[in-house]
């Protein structure tokens, strides 16, 4: 059994006295993949902002492992160095470019030299394909190219765990598949991440387990084909019935039924 | 015209020059450093020091360069401290500048959406790496037009260095004129001479926009 690389302990979450997230707990284990959705405002984005302490919380305990996340923590650069995150909007630095972008943090903060970093970047690119940009601005890249980069910026850290927030939200619907072949092929990898995402075939292939927030809750969990296929609450049969068109069929076969009918 | 006086002026002039550039040069590269501190501590929102910067900005934007200077030059060997004419210069363009280059920065500052600092924490930059590779380089070319202007209104206050008996081009006009009264070739070469001085700076400003078009948001 693979050991717990994250902890998440009865998470409360408020701005004021509005409750974004209610005593949310789960474990991600070493290796899984963990995809959170639910409707707009729920909390999920919240939840992955609390795991990295960009919010602070106002209940509970986070864990990486053995060490406690905590906003304001005296470690906690060296704890984000563990905890990889992509942004919906790809926040790449603008004044810098993509080879840039990339080996700027391994060089500050983890002291690494320029050449082992530089060459671990390109392997990378090359990946991802995007070798020949390398010395591209980011105003040069399209929205899928940028959030490709951003992904192997995040990668070249080495972090234990990734989180990915809408990373595709903000894409092209050509673009968005390129960034999910990505994310596919780090999975496969055995990477740990938690994905929170509304693009729902890709929930059902990529997650070992589906968490569904509602209101700030953990509402229903468990494998992907068990929730997708047969959602045990009826909150989270109707959210995945806003993705599907079957209603929409049936209505425009009974429409023209009826006029058929009356001709 | 009279050249053969002109030309007798000009070694004069170039040693004002030199002085006038000299004393502009340290005192913006001061106010640089005030500016500079002055718009983190505003950014970063630094409890009393904040309201320091803020009173300091004040009283620097709302008072003439001239009565700064007085009060440096003849205030301070009041209360026992005696400076030079050149350091009173240098410190009076520093108090005055400071204020209008922390206005240049913070501008630049806040143009830089929040989620940028949260991208770069998020890869474990700590606050001053932060605020040193990701945020400061992105105000700055956002500053750019503004601190360009700021260099140019700083070197051309340096005309009132004359009244602290600096012997900068002002004062060199002025003291010519008084003594040959040829006002038409003396103000003739002061327009010159803050030509040479300035045109340079306006060309490296309009240059430095070009060369920072790639780092402004949006990307």
């Amino acid at each position: 059994m693979a050991e717990n690389l994250l902890k998440i302990e009865h998470l409360v979450k408020k701005y004021e006295d509005n409750t974004i997230l209610n005593d949310i707990s789960f474990n991600v284990k070493q290796g899984e993949v963990i995809v959170i959705v639910g409707p707009s405002g729920c909390g999920k984005s919240t939840l992955l902002r609390c795991i990295n302490a960009l919010e602070p919380i106002q209940g509970g305990h986070i864990y990486l492992k053995d060490d406690e996340v905590k906003a304001g923590g005296a470690n906690l650069a060296k704890l984000r160095q563990r905890i990889g995150m992509v942004f919906q909007s790809y926040e790449l630095f603008p004044h810098l470019t993509v080879i840039e972008n990339i080996t700027l943090a391994p060089m500050k903060v983890q002291k690494r030299a320029r050449e082992e970093v530089e060459k671990e970047a390109e392997a990378l690119l090359k990946r991802v394909g995007l070798l020949e940009k390398k010395n591209y601005y980011p105003r040069e890249l399209s929205g899928g190219q940028k959030q490709r980069v951003a992904i192997v910026r995040a990668l070249c850290m080495h972090p234990e765990i990734l989180l990915f927030d809408e990373v595709t939200a903000a894409l092209d619907p050509e673009m968005v598949r390129e960034v999910l072949d990505v994310i596919v092929d780090l999975a496969a990898e055995g990477k740990t991440m938690m994905i929170v995402t509304h693009e729902m075939q890709f929930a059902k292939a990529i997650a070992d387990r589906v968490i569904f927030i509602d209101s700030g809750s953990i509402v229903e969990e468990g494998a992907p084909e068990a929730f997708f296929e047969s959602p045990k609450t009826e909150r989270a049969k109707k959210f995945l019935q806003t993705f599907t068109f079957e209603d929409v069929s049936k209505r425009r076969a009974a429409a023209s039924d009826s006029i058929s009918a009356s001709e | 015209m009279n050249w053969t006086a002109i030309a007798d002026y000009l070694p004069l002039y170039e040693k004002a020059a030199v002085l006038t550039v000299k004393l502009g040069v340290l005192g913006i590269f001061f106010a640089i450093i005030i500016g500079l501190i002055c718009a983190v501590i505003q950014y970063y929102h630094i409890p009393v020091l904040k309201t320091i910067a803020g009173f300091y900005i004040e009283l620097s934007r709302n008072t003439p360069l001239l009565i700064q200077l007085f009060f440096i030059y003849y205030g301070l060997p009041k209360v026992g401290i005696s400076i030079s004419p050149s350091v009173c210069g240098v410190s009076g363009l520093a108090f005055l500048g400071g204020s209008y280059m922390a206005e240049a920065f913070r501008s630049g500052l806040e143009a830089i959406e929040p989620i940028q600092t949260e991208s770069a924490y998020s890869l474990g930059m700590s606050r001053i790496q932060t605020m040193r590779y990701v945020i400061l380089p992105q105000a700055f070319s956002i500053s750019v037009p503004a601190f360009m202007a700021n260099v140019i209104f700083l070197l051309k206050e340096t005309s009132v260095f004359s009244a602290v008996s600096l012997m900068d081009l002002m004062f060199t006009a002025k003291d010519l004129i008084g003594l040959y009264y040829k006002t038409t070739e003396c103000l003739f070469l002061l327009v010159v001479f803050y030509l040479i001085i300035l045109l340079p700076v306006s060309l490296l400003g309009s240059l430095l926009e070009r060369r920072l078009k790639y780092a402004k948001p949006g990307a």
